[in-house]
């Protein structure tokens, strides 16, 4: 077979496995190579809700596809490259995904009769059957080429079969020449307490390798340049553990401890892990008996002077949508986040969709507007979570920040920030008042906000509460006072139209099509607006990282074009918002509710339909 | 300088029925409220009343203090929160029966659970009074109520057994026409470190008028309660003639004088032992075959939460690399492009 190195920009590979194969792994220390290798590279892990689905079986396949590139890579691709199917279940759930030109690795030792059943196929030639036969197939005998490596180490049968994922991750190095450095280290540091592990695991990586370069059947090998990145040290960032160091950020820079108060939902509870780590920064967790104790430890907090925040996800926000009314009333900083997942209900957990933008807008009694803030990509975590923080304390209101299952469980190189680029954050802490007793609504002019006193504080002893008050915090009903404080706290939301960031443009300021999309389709929409534009098409896309009050210039924007094409995760709440709150314009959507993220292709697809 | 209860009220009209047991405990609360002052150094700005929502929650309103009136059920989870952002301060919870027990009853438990450092004070007068008189999770079986016309076929809680079974650290329990034994509850409450329940029988005099007068009318009292006291006999009656002794795994009643009963034989009260053994019986203990039990029935010494934070916190600090988001950011592995 003739051996050809392939020269490429860009590279999608996608490993899967039994839940159990440790596919996630595999794919993130082969990504994590990538980066430092100087590739651009986005993630996207794709798992079961079940930890151990039943073994062989297509509900119980885990995936993980890496875009790896030496140009602007901002999705983590549509179609694979290179596929690695640890058995038929794998190979059956993902096929489909696979280019046409793909290779594609296979396990042969798990490809016998039982576990051809097992997945499902009707015959026992599941190539043929998939119609793939024209794709590059490598049978490796992974699994027996792994107890073949380890035989002599000393591990028990069971250890050395867990080790086939690090065979296979050989095979993947060799395939695309990424150098093994880092993967050594990283089996350093997380053996470091079970050294008689280091080894074993160093060798079978190696044998992979090896194995993968004598066999001859890999036909195609990849080089792919380092990206053209700008200078600086990076790093890989997923989304949830940039949202909680956004999170200590903003608490460091507003000087106030962090407060979490949290409850374990997929696919937050990674931020709740994070912060959990951070004692060294002076931040508290306290992982609650549930979500309402999750938001009103938080809001407790909040009262005695912490930077509150509590994270979640669809149906665990929908627990907290009392409390929130109370950080609302009450006038709190307190941020929550939404890691949304596919819903309603349980729906589909372990899966992205941005279905519950309604919900954030809208799920509390009475008249009760709270900011929305989305994240676009997995590091623009960091930013939205601090402004998020900035706001919610200068403001003196909780903010919703709405991320995504696709985003927090995705990674991307990051260039890391610099705090002294960060703004300080000075909440409206006030020591001494004027009035007594004190009046704890009582607003400054220019954001509304009512004043931060902290209990402890000689002099300003006050009450607050979810009763509806006047100014100087006494309990009314009076209906003109009530009516008054509902206009206020509303306008005090809409004025942080003042100070959030103009909506941009990417593309032409005028033209045809204007695509118009938020939070984590960003990368999608961005690469298909470029594809577009690079055919010479006057399309440009308008990406909303605010949401809830809308930058001030949206119809501004939107007015320069002759078509505008919402296109969003779910059935339709952002177009839904839009045309409530500028009616003037007529909005094409473009839908997807399969709790997968978009592909460009539907995407260039839909434009070029209204073009 | 010393506090005066005056210090503690605050301008605000207190809005309970007339004839309404609440306006006691706020009174024996704001009188306690100088001696813990005096006794724990306190200052009065750094008292915070927490509540939930009913007819007893709308108590931080009467004090002159930082208060919070928050959601219904959910004030033992804002009072964690108060506490665990600011351990400096003393967190008082106001809770009623359905407030703590019905829909907080998980909060409520798993409060106790952690032992935090916070003083609850459990308004109990069996009966949601603030929606106007459905049975609450302690009103008795059988009770008629709007909600139960025709007598509740539900078992009440136990306040007391509930803490014991979540572990809790510290139960007393009052009656809230004694203004004396409330107040003095209330310094030992302070002074306990730990998660301290207090259950005080209230009556409600519009839905569920004397639910309590079986023990609490002031002629019987004497003979149908005993207050418990640390280290001391467990006497009571009006004569102060009557003790409990313990006969087996149970507890009885006896006189002193009859049959040979002195005050040596009596049982003498150990609120600080852990085993929460006789305490559960105590606890239990119902009229007419014995007197109900007020005054500090259990206070054990255990680490309290706020405690564990503040050293783990300590401790991580202490040994750690990472001081500043900076160096966090800069943490693991990281590249270079030059």
């Amino acid at each position: 077979m003739q051996h050809k190195v392939i020269d490429t920009k860009e590279v999608v590979v996608r490993f899967t496995g039994d839940s159990g194969d440790g596919m996630q792994l595999t794919g993130t220390l082969f990504a994590d190579a990538s980066a430092i290798y100087g590739n651009d590279i986005s993630t996207f892990p794709d798992f079961p809700a079940e930890i151990r689905a039943p073994q062989g079986t297509v509900s119980g396949v885990s995936g993980f596809q890496v875009n790896i590139g030496s140009g602007e890579i901002c999705t983590p691709g549509d179609f694979c490259d290179v596929l690695v199917a640890m058995n038929p279940a794998a190979l059956k759930a993902n096929a489909q995904w696979t280019k046409p030109t793909a290779s594609i690795i296979l396990d042969s030792d798990t490809f016998d009769e039982k576990g051809i059943i097992k997945a499902g196929f009707k015959t026992m030639d599941p190539i043929t059957e998939l119609n793939i036969q024209d794709r590059n197939i490598i049978f490796a005998p992974i699994s027996s080429m792994t107890k073949e490596s380890l035989k002599d180490s000393g591990l028990d049968p069971k250890a050395i079969l867990r080790s086939k994922n690090m065979f296979t991750l050989g095979i993947c190095y060799y395939m695309f020449n990424r150098p093994m450095e880092s993967t050594f280290k990283y089996l350093e540091n997380k053996f470091r307490k079970k050294a008689n592990l280091i080894a074993p695991n160093k060798k079978v990586l190696q044998d992979g390798y090896n194995y993968a370069g004598n066999i001859h059947a890999i036909a195609n090998t990849y080089t792919i340049q380092p990206a053209k990145q700008a200078k600086g040290i990076y790093r890989n960032i997923n989304g949830n553990q940039a949202t909680a160091w956004g999170l200590l950020a903003a608490s460091e820079k507003s000087g106030r401890p962090l407060f979490c108060g949290s409850y374990p939902i997929t696919p937050a509870t990674s931020i709740l892990e994070e912060l959990a780590l951070r004692k060294d920064l002076n931040a508290k967790t306290l992982q609650c008996e549930d979500e309402i104790a999750g938001i009103c430890t938080a809001i407790g907090a909040a009262y005695a002077g912490n930077f509150a925040v509590t994270t979640t996800s669809g149906p665990g926000f929908s627990l907290k949508s009392e409390a929130l009314g109370l950080a609302m009333i009450t006038e709190l900083p307190l941020v929550v986040v939404n890691v949304q997942r596919g819903g309603p209900s349980t729906g589909i957990p372990t899966k992205t969709e941005q279905t519950d933008l309604n919900q954030a807008l809208y799920g509390r009694n009475g008249e009760c507007p709270i900011a929305v803030i989305a994240a676009h990509s997995p590091s623009h975590c960091f930013d939205a979570a601090f402004y998020a923080g900035k706001y919610a304390m200068e403001h003196m209101m909780p903010v919703i920040l709405l991320t995504e299952g696709f985003l927090g469980n995705g990674s991307e190189p990051w260039k890391i920030p610099s705090m002294k680029d960060y703004p300080d954050i000075n909440p409206p802490i006030i020591t001494e008042s004027q009035e007594t007793p004190f009046w704890p609504y009582k607003r400054d002019d220019v954001r509304l906000a009512r004043r931060w006193a902290l209990p402890g504080t000689v002099g300003l002893e006050h009450r607050v509460g979810g009763l509806e008050k006047n100014n100087n915090g006494s309990v009314s009903c009076d209906p003109l006072v009530h009516e008054r404080m509902v206009a206020e706290r509303a306008e005090k939301v809409a004025r942080l139209a003042n100070f959030i960031p103009e909506q941009s443009v990417i593309g032409e300021e005028k033209g045809e099509v204007l695509v118009v999309g938020w939070g984590g389709t960003f990368g999608h929409l961005y690469t298909a607006v470029k594809e577009l534009q690079s055919e010479g098409k006057k399309v440009s896309l308008a990406h909303f990282d605010y949401i809830f009050p809308l930058p001030k210039n949206t119809a501004e924007v939107f007015k320069n074009f002759n078509k505008i094409i919402v296109c969003e995760l779910n059935s339709g709440q952002f177009a839904d918002y839009l045309k409530a709150k500028h009616q003037q314009f007529k909005y094409y959507q473009y839908n997807k509710v399969q709790g997968q993220p978009f592909i460009i292709k539907e995407i260039v697809d839909a434009v070029n339909a209204i073009l | 300088m010393k506090y005066t209860p005056q210090d503690f009220k605050s301008n605000q009209e207190v809005k309970w029925c007339p004839g309404c047991g609440d306006h006691a405990i706020l009174a024996s609360v704001q009188r306690a409220m100088p001696d813990i002052c005096e006794a724990l150094n306190y200052t009065k700005e750094r008292f915070v009343f927490v509540s939930g929502i009913g007819c007893s929650s709308r108590f931080p309103y009467y004090m002159n203090t930082y208060g919070f009136h928050g959601i219904h059920g959910r004030a033992s989870v804002i009072a964690t929160g108060v506490k665990v952002a600011n351990p400096t301060l003393t967190v008082w919870q106001i809770t009623g029966d359905g407030d703590a027990l019905a829909i907080g009853g998980n909060h409520f438990i798993h409060a106790i659970r952690r032992n935090i450092d916070i003083n609850i004070i459990l308004f109990n007068n069996q009966i949601y009074g603030l929606t106007k008189g459905q049975y609450s999770p302690t009103s008795k079986l059988g009770m008629i109520t709007k909600t139960s016309p025709y007598g509740t076929v539900e078992h009440p809680f136990n306040p007391g057994a509930l803490i014991l079974g979540a572990r809790g650290t510290f139960f007393a329990r009052s009656i809230d026409v004694e203004l004396k034994l409330t107040q003095d509850i209330m310094v030992a409450s302070a002074k306990h470190d730990g998660t301290a329940v207090t259950e005080i029988l209230v009556n409600c005099i519009i839905f569920n008028d004397k639910t309590h007068a079986v023990v609490t009318d002031k002629e019987n009292r004497a003979d149908r309660t005993i207050v418990l006291k640390h280290g001391e006999p467990m006497i009571f009656g009006k004569e102060r003639d009557k003790g409990l002794i313990l006969d087996g795994m149970k507890i009885k009643v006896v006189k002193i004088g009859e049959n040979g009963i002195t005050e040596k034989d009596l049982l003498v009260h150990d609120a600080e032992e852990e085993n929460p053994g006789l305490h559960s019986v105590l606890i239990d203990m119902k009229y007419p075959e014995f007197p109900i039990a007020l005054g500090v029935i259990r206070a054990v010494k255990d680490k309290t939460y706020d405690d564990n934070v503040r050293d783990q916190v300590i401790d991580v600090r202490e040994h750690a690399k990472i001081h500043n988001m900076d160096e966090l950011l800069h943490s693991g592995a990281t590249w270079e492009v030059k």
